[in-house]
């Protein structure tokens, strides 16, 4: 197949593309929420993203806590932002930063007026940026204005027969073509952690990966109280024929082709070394990871299953596939690609990429995802520690 | 193309994949291997549902299950050929 040039995409002030529209109404922590929930409600075209932190974090979970809302905001995905905090301060700090983009973005702070006037001082910028937003049009974008992350999830044996190397053609056919691409899952590369250290483009980028990893791998073992076999294959792994970690970090490593990685990052840092893959250093947990890779700046999500992972994100369209022929017809509502004749030998990995590669350009230039249609907008922060 | 009851990924693996719904007792199966294009054939001694492993030779306490052509943990009871196997034979060599 020849490879499509372009996509549609909105072309933003700083130089970035996004494949969706949005104006966010975000809080900066847990008791704005309703604050922003009421200004979304008022106001169509728009949408709140609550979440449960924000309050007394400190040191480097506070620094990561800031990293993730101003990469939200940042995010082209993003047309305009509206940031509502109790404190102004953190408000602030949250609202200067996305303002570097040159996107529209408008702080408010509750305290001292409480929720039902801000919600209307709120409103009234929230209507002015849904109607400027409303005007932006579509244009044609290079493909090389995708910045394409993955993960996978509910893994099982077919994930990494079919939907992971279907992935990991995709890119090894676009990565040529100047996308950015990202990866992550430290702790499910646990046992192929030597051999994706191998992958990287450096010496340098190995290292880094082999240092993220062992941080990783000795907190997860200074807390646990039993050993991980309950967790890690979870149950919906072992139901699905997964047996060891191990297995699964094979079939998982597979989603990155012949790849190699050009940098590690740090949870939610954007990339910065230009196009290429990139390994980010993240939870497993889908909602934790997915969150992280969008606050990077990351724009379109690939996400392969086995037994049927439903995730999607606030900000980030999230294309699901599936290798399972039970997933692919019992949970059709959530799976934008079938590449389950892989398993028959009716499709080959080849073009499995190529129908990838259609599912995703189409879904970048605005078809919604099943994720999108059925409402799913997590957004799930990580948490270093327990706040002060 | 013959029907493919199992696939291997690696041609030094030892165990196979069964990607139909399900293999039953005595059942002959067909196994692709990926790596080299080739085709084998074993006969099946459980029930084994789709997604799940069968050895692909008599297996030992200790020895290492290969997939991918990687070690994906050990065997902590002995498998015969045509068996079924999962959490309840081999364990992760991690933790």
């Amino acid at each position: 197949m020849e490879i499509p040039k372009s996509f549609l995409g909105y072309k933003r002030e700083n130089g970035r593309v996004g494949t969706r529209n949005h104006v966010v109404i975000l809080p900066v922590d847990d008791i704005s929420n309703a604050c922003a929930e009421a200004v979304a409600n008022n106001i169509k075209g728009t949408f709140a993203i609550p979440h449960a932190y924000g309050r007394l974090q400190f040191g480097a979970d506070l620094e990561l806590f800031f990293d993730t809302m101003i990469g939200t905001g940042k995010n082209p995905n993003v047309a305009a932002i509206i940031v509502i905090g109790i404190e102004p301060k953190w408000t602030k700090r949250i609202v200067d930063a996305i303002a570097t983009t040159g996107k529209p973005v408008e702080g408010f702070s509750i305290e001292g007026a409480g929720d039902i006037k801000t919600t209307m001082k709120a409103s009234q910028k929230a209507q002015e940026f849904s109607q400027w937003a409303s005007e932006k049009q579509r244009e044609e974008c290079p493909l090389s204005d995708l910045w394409i992350s993955v993960k996978c999830g509910e893994s099982d044996t077919t994930s990494g027969m079919a939907a992971n190397p279907a992935v990991g053609n995709l890119m090894d056919k676009l990565e040529p073509l100047g996308v950015h691409l990202c990866f992550g899952e430290t702790s499910e590369l646990t046992g192929a952690e030597k051999v994706c250290a191998s992958r990287g483009a450096t010496p340098e980028a190995s290292k880094k990966f082999m240092k993220t990893w062992s941080d990783y791998n000795d907190f997860i073992l200074k807390e646990a109280t039993n050993d991980l076999s309950e967790s890690q294959p979870t149950a919906g792994n072992i139901a699905g024929g997964l047996t060891t970690i191990e297995e699964k970090a094979f079939g998982n490593f597979q989603k990155i082709g012949s790849r190699k990685f050009i940098d590690v990052l740090t949870p939610a840092e954007e990339p910065k070394k230009g196009p290429g893959l990139y390994f980010m250093d993240t939870s497993s947990a889908a909602g934790e990871c997915l969150t992280l890779q969008a606050a990077a700046g990351f724009n379109i999500h690939l996400f392969p299953t086995g037994q049927g992972n439903i995730i999607g994100n606030a900000i980030e369209p999230v294309v699901k596939l599936t290798g399972n022929p039970s997933t692919a017809a019992n949970m059709k509502e959530h799976i934008d690609l079938d590449v389950s004749k892989i398993l028959k030998r009716e499709m080959n990995m080849d073009q499995a990429g190529d129908e990838l590669i259609k599912t995703t350009i189409k879904a970048a230039s605005g078809r919604l995802t099943c994720a999108e249609v059925l409402g799913h907008k997590e957004f799930i922060m990580t948490k270093l520690f327990r706040s002060a | 193309m013959a029907k493919t009851d199992i696939i291997i990924h690696d041609e030094k693996d030892n165990v196979g994949v069964v990607v139909i719904e399900k293999i039953t007792p005595e059942q002959d199966c067909s196994c692709w291997i990926m790596e080299n294009d080739k085709t084998v054939n074993i006969q099946a001694l459980n029930k084994i549902a789709l997604g799940h492993k069968i050895a692909m030779i008599d297996l030992n306490e200790g020895d290492t299950i290969l997939k991918y052509g990687h070690d994906i943990g050990k065997v902590v009871k002995p498998i015969k050929k045509g068996e079924h196997v999962h959490v309840h034979n081999v364990k992760t060599k991690k933790w």
